[in-house]
């Protein structure tokens, strides 16, 4: 059995795994050691340690990446786990089809995908990736298999949605498309100068735009606090021709030191807000650079240097958001940490599926830091007692440092999800957020 | 539209193979033993784009269920222009050395069967004049290693019969292809620890369909291996039998 360096994206924890490998839906799960757990490992886009398992094994689900059937006239998609949702979309756009949700990058598998409940930027009409499922199928490791969907076997349904793959392991789903007049979005983008005209802007934007997003200026004090610049968009009708492929860019190799610092955040900061000079602007962007402008840089990640980075995304109830995401705000501005790309959006109402999905009605809130050790840590603590204290949580995809009980607090259904946790499974972030509890 | 032949439809390099074909409308008859694997390659074929897929489950080691399988596979494609044979097993070397049975298996599997299968297909591309023939042989039939000779000589043995039977072919205009991958990261290869030689099945499957395209003779995949075979091949016996490959 084959030991390898295994990192997630945000390059903090580098630890030598054992792998296993599921090279077809019906392969059964593949025997561990005595003793030793394991957990599916998709394509490695989770920041933190939820998708590691140090001192066990992973079972590699990449080469489960077989399309199962594609209906063209009804949209319903069905697959093996381990397929991309960039393969996905490079199938069915063509098509005239769309993922119903799809989060920032295109590089996570479709296990992933329902192991997170990922979210997008149409949360506030589509809710999360979980809520479009129509079945899959959980291996569990004594080689049964559960059918799952919202009606059949729901509550393994409800469990391994948002369940961080320690149900077992998912090796087939099936899901609903959604119809797109073709491959480009009409943009609308918004300077604002304020977090409260972030609100209004929501509040006008919401009914009639699928997807909303805004970008803030990290930095942003006083009077400038949450500016930003909000984009609001919808698919558009407009034919496919002359459609530009986005060019890939690629940070080749490791980078020797962290080139997100002080003075390269400030620079960033203040011309990305400038650089809209009008308040209002409208495009057309090809899908790919309007949902996934990263993935367009290969190993982005690679910028925050050897030491990583962290993600801190987090959601905060909406009687609580306004003034949560303005104390979180300024503490963030008051650090001077912080990066390039902090993120705001306000969720909808429609409940996520899972027992441990981490959307739900409110704001999130998602930035990247430099791994700085004790200053970085010390402005979590700070911006932790804030979540706490508005009744929020933070996203496990993104973490790797939360404390056990901020985990067990955002996430009170944890103990009844235990109980659905395969036998042989464990992760690295399963054992660091609850063996103190 | 070329109407393809893949033997071995399911191991990994002909599976990635297959995908290309399919995104370009390719016509395609799938041979592989595994019944539950092959039907689940076939259905993503057809999602991929392939406009006609059919297989059939056939052990390689089954030579008399050649004949059979071939007129299947014609009748379905209307006649094939382009033959892939990818089937194999990476033999356990310690295992084959104590064992007559295992070894006599392994040379049947990875060599006498692919005979088998290239005198019938080369019969029926020579009559109809036109047409590829493409196997995968492998860098191990360069050079028996201590290592993994019994894989390597057959191994040499397809590579060498496909020599021959490129030049009696050349006459009537159908072209034979010796592909010969390096280390390539497949379930077959999966207790080995990876280094920087090994290839992705995605990258070998995409020089493979491109030397078919350009109609070459013989490729190394990736690319690098053409010298280091060249060296491995160049170095005298003397000094190789004290060398560990």
């Amino acid at each position: 059995m084959a030991s390898r360096v295994i990192s997630s994206w945000g390059n903090v924890i580098h630890a030598h795994h054992l792998l296993l490998g599921l090279h077809s839906r019906y392969d059964s799960f593949p025997a561990a050691p005595t003793g030793t757990t394991v957990l599916p490992f998709g394509n490695g886009r989770s920041y933190g340690d939820s998708c590691l398992n140090v001192g066990g094994a992973l079972l590699q689900t990449r080469s489960l990446d077989r399309f199962i059937h594609f209906d063209r006239a009804s949209g319903v998609l069905a697959c093996e786990a381990g397929v991309l949702l960039s393969d996905i979309l490079q199938l069915v756009v063509p098509a005239g089809w769309f993922l119903p949700v799809v989060p920032g990058t295109c590089y996570v598998t479709v296990g992933g995908a329902i192991a997170n409940d990922v979210h997008g930027k149409n949360h506030h009409q589509a809710g999360s990736f979980g809520r479009h499922l129509r079945r899959f199928e959980v291996l569990r490791s004594d080689g049964t298999r559960l059918a799952c969907s919202p009606t059949e076997n729901s509550e393994w349904f409800a469990a391994t949605v948002g369940g961080l793959g320690l149900t077992g392991v998912v090796t087939s789903a099936e899901l609903q498309l959604r119809r797109i007049p073709g491959p480009y979005l009409d943009v609308e983008s918004i300077r604002f100068g304020h977090l409260d005209e972030f609100f209004s802007l929501c509040d006008e934007s919401e009914r009639d735009f699928e997807y909303t997003v805004a970008w803030i200026d990290c930095l942003g004090r006083g009077k400038h606090l949450g500016r930003g610049i909000l984009q609001r968009a919808n698919h558009a009708t407009r034919p496919a021709s002359g459609a530009a492929a986005p060019r890939k860019l690629s940070v080749p190799f490791p980078l020797p030191v962290s080139f997100v610092n002080p003075l390269s955040l400030r620079v960033f900061n203040t011309v990305h807000y400038h650089r809209q000079r009008a308040r209002r602007r409208s495009s057309s962007e090809y899908f790919q650079g309007f949902f996934f402008p990263l993935d367009g840089i290969l190993h982005w990640n690679r910028l925050y240097g050897p030491r990583g980075f962290y993600q801190y995304q987090c959601v905060v109830p909406a009687a609580t958001g306004r003034e949560a995401t303005a104390e979180l705000l300024q503490a963030i501005a008051r650090s001077g940490l912080g990066s390039f790309l902090a993120v705001l959006k306000r969720f909808g109402a429609a409940p996520s599926p899972g027992m441990l999905s981490f959307s739900r009605e409110g704001v999130t809130l998602a930035l990247d830091f430099p791994n700085k050790g004790e200053r970085v840590k010390r402005l979590f603590e700070v911006l932790d007692g804030i979540v706490s204290r508005a009744g929020g949580a933070l996203y496990p995809a993104k973490d790797g440092r939360m404390p056990g009980a901020m985990f067990r607090g955002g996430y009170p259904r944890w103990q009844e999800f235990s109980h659905y946790i395969d036998p042989s499974s464990s992760s690295s972030f399963w054992r660091r957020v609850t063996e103190d509890a | 539209m070329r109407k393809v032949l893949i033997i071995g439809a399911t191991s990994a390099i002909a599976e990635a193979t297959a995908r290309i074909l399919a995104g370009r409308g390719d016509a395609l008859y799938l041979v592989a033993r595994n019944p539950a694997r092959l039907s689940a390659v076939a259905a993503d074929l057809t999602v991929r784009g392939s406009p006609r897929v059919s297989s059939e489950v056939l052990d390689a080691n089954d030579l008399a269920g050649h004949e059979a399988m071939l007129v299947r596979a014609e009748a379905f494609l209307g006649g094939y222009d382009t033959v892939l044979i990818a089937h194999g097993t990476l033999s356990d070397q310690k295992a084959c050395e104590q064992s007559v049975e295992l070894a006599l298996r392994e040379i049947n599997t990875n060599g006498l069967s692919v005979i088998a299968l290239l005198t019938r297909v080369a019969a029926r591309l020579e009559q109809q004049r036109a047409g590829t023939i493409a196997v995968i042989s492998s860098v191990a039939g360069d050079r028996g290693r201590g290592s993994n000779y019994v894989y390597g000589s057959a191994k040499a043995l397809v590579t060498a019969y496909l020599s021959g039977l490129r030049q009696r072919l050349a006459k009537v205009g159908v072209n034979v292809v010796t592909i010969k991958p390096g280390f390539v990261d497949t379930p077959m290869t999966a207790a080995f620890p990876k280094g920087p030689l090994w290839a992705r099945p995605e990258a070998v499957a995409a020089g493979i369909v491109q030397a078919i395209d350009r109609r070459k003779n013989t490729v190394y995949l990736p690319g690098f291996w053409w010298p280091i075979m060249l060296v491995i091949r160049a170095i005298p016996e003397r000094v190789f039998v004290r060398l560990s490959l």
